[in-house]
């Protein structure tokens, strides 16, 4: 059978002929998508929300059953908010701010991530991926609705690509046999085993950490607070290293053990073993039901260079981390962030293709920053040798009682996003405002009174006044700047984007990073700083 | 700031003796995992970054 080779939880994309299959030369497609996982689905709906045709190409016909991901960050939900996918995901959601660590029979401390206020997201939701997934498409066919170039083609499997100057030519399988198409660009999204990698025979190098853990999400009514609990070394017979407790919605808990290196993955994953080892977890007497398990190893790597010609890497196929501090779907859709404009921008002409390098520049970066996190946690997970564990442990003796140790205890940092600091598409810094707005950065969102910053930040290059009203600026060859003033800040906005400065000019990028800031531009000034964040100098 | 090579606990024969104390009737197990704690509470109560890499570089240097 073409593709199907997992279950589903939605089927959302069943598998339709189209007339490509049958023209008798491969039909041209500006840009093709390979994989309609989360990161597949948020970059062709960035692309045709902007007016760009995407074409997605999945070997299912929809979102696999497999639990992944559960915690989405702040970050990743202003950017489905930005695709219309948000408001669904944060409802369905479950919110959590307490974590709990313990280590033996004994808990050490516990947080509270006292979220910041004026966001219109909460810090964290936990979500199981299909939710996540399906949402996304649910806006994906909403737009095609309201006539947006979007197509997703369910069971066609990428088995070839070629590319040369002008074009990318693909081959695809299908139920109905064999067909073939051409694109400007190809966006590989086909996850951590990326067939399209193998195809091209690119690398992926990293680390494989020696270590099994074995996930189940389990359904219980039972009473447990929504925290996350985290422990080290429980006191479970044949003990696992260490052992996660985490509320999903449906009242579905995801359960994580960590097994070590050397074990019979097939008797951990009979269904009597791994009730053994709830049942022992749970207090006693505990009733659920085992809703999905599996058994995970981790590693930590990245393709050398996410761009090669005119097919570009983005999500699991591009970077892989292990999931402590959640930043493989959250990292994933970053990417998807930053490359649908830049792509929309070179395929409408208005920016030299060059702008698609700073998308590896940018990305790569980001890659580094996200392994080297999740790196150092599977290091304080796993220790490596005698010594390690005895500074672990140390750690956590000390952690008790001594605030100064809690900061190291590190069971994952979660997901932030990344500040593009020193790149090529940053422009100037003329405010002497606030470290967190500074050139590169994420616009934090703000509470204005009567709405949120981030909704007045669309998707377009936006010009913010803050203390002072925009003025036009006619743009740049086909892109446009949108003006937005806010000549009376709240104070939210005001300490996150002015600090001392009484009034500031702001430019952002489509993806909501700041480009530029003074207290006052020109208009050459402006002109320059779109250059500049255009790649075009 | 650079790190202090130079004499400065005043009174270094008693301060050698409270450490070896310290570790008086432990285990080889209790006794490394006593000297992590305490490596971590000076490290911490030091904080500067530049001093603590010096001083992983002078015990390395050894
Ligand atoms: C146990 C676990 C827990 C995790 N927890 C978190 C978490 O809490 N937070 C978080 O952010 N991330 C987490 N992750 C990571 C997250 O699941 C991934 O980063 C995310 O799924 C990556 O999305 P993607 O779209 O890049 O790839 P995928 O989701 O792998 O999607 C790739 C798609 O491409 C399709 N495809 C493959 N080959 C072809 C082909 N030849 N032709 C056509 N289509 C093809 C596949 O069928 C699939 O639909 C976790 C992962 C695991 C394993």
């Amino acid at each position: 059978m073409v593709g199907a080779t997992y279950a589903l939880a939605h089927e959302l994309y069943p598998y339709t002929a189209v007339p490509d299959q049958s023209a008798q030369a491969p039909v041209h497609h500006p840009v093709v998508i390979i994989g309609g996982g989360p990161i597949g689905v948020a970059t062709g709906l960035d692309l045709a929300q902007k007016g760009s045709p995407a074409l997605i190409l999945d070997d299912h016909e929809g979102v696999g059953q497999g639990s992944r991901a559960i915690c989405f960050a702040k970050r990743t939900l202003e950017i489905a908010d930005r695709l219309g996918a948000g408001p669904d995901m944060v409802e369905k959601g479950v919110v959590w701010n307490v974590g709990r660590v313990f280590h033996g029979d004994g808990e050490v401390f516990n947080f509270n991530l006292l979220p910041e206020d004026g966001h219109k997201n909460p810090a964290f939701i936990n979500l199981q991926q299909p939710y996540f997934e399906k949402f996304l498409m649910d806006a994906l066919r909403r737009a095609e609705a309201a006539g947006k170039p979007i197509e997703i083609r369910g069971r066609n499997v990428v088995t070839g690509i070629e590319q040369d100057e002008d074009r990318v030519t693909l081959q695809i399988d299908t139920p109905d046999g064999p067909y073939s198409v051409t694109a400007d660009y190809v966006i590989a999204c086909d996850g951590a085993r990326s067939p399209t990698r193998d195809l091209m025979g690119l690398s992926f190098e990293g680390r494989v950490f020696e270590d099994n853990f074995l996930i189940a999400d389990v359904k219980m009514t039972a009473d447990f607070p929504t925290e996350r609990w985290f422990w080290f070394e429980p006191p479970l017979a044949e003990a696992p290293q260490s052992a996660l407790l985490h509320k999903q919605p449906d009242d579905v808990w995801r359960i994580d053990f960590q097994l070590g290196w050397d074990i019979d993955r097939k008797a951990e994953l009979e269904e009597g073993r791994i009730r053994q080892r709830i049942d022992e977890f749970l207090p006693n007497g505990t009733e659920y039901e085992l809703v999905w398990t599996s058994i995970y190893t981790f590693q930590c790597r990245r393709m050398e260079r996410f761009r090669h010609g005119r097919v570009i890497f983005a999500g699991d196929s591009a970077h892989q981390v292990s999931p402590f501090g959640a930043r493989g779907a959250n990292s994933g859709m970053q990417d998807a962030d930053n490359l649908a404009w830049k792509l929309d921008l070179v395929l409408k002409g208005h920016a030299p293709d060059g702008l698609l390098d700073s998308y590896n520049e940018e990305r790569a970066f980001a890659a580094d920053e996200n392994i080297l996190n999740s790196t150092r946690a599977t290091d304080f997970l796993t220790p490596k040798s005698e010594m390690s564990k005895i500074f672990r442990n140390a750690v956590l003796t000390l952690a008790k009682d001594q605030a100064f140790a809690r900061p190291m205890v590190n069971s994952g940092r979660l997901s932030v996003p990344c500040t593009y600091d020193g790149h090529s598409l940053n422009g100037e810094d003329r405010l002497g405002g606030p470290e967190r707005t500074r050139p590169g950065s994420p616009c934090p969102d703000a509470d204005l009174g009567n709405g949120f910053l981030l909704d007045q930040l669309t998707g377009r290059f936006t010009l913010l006044a803050i203390g002072t009203e925009a003025r036009d600026h006619p743009g740049l060859a086909g892109i446009r700047v949108h003006s937005v003033s806010l000549p009376n800040p709240s104070d939210t906005l005001r300490d996150r984007y002015l600090g001392a400065a009484p009034h500031a000019l702001y430019l952002i990028r489509p993806d909501q990073h700041i480009v530029a800031r003074w207290r006052d531009a020109t208009a050459e000034q402006i002109t320059q700083a779109l250059k500049t964040a255009t790649a075009q100098t | 700031m650079t790190l202090n090579t130079q004499p400065n606990i005043p009174d270094p024969d008693g301060f050698y003796d409270t450490l070896l104390a310290a570790h008086d009737g432990l285990t080889k197990g209790q006794s490394d995992a006593l000297n992590a704690r305490l490596i971590l509470v000076l490290a911490n109560h030091i904080g500067d970054r530049g001093i603590l890499s010096e001083a992983l570089e002078a015990a390395r240097q050894t």
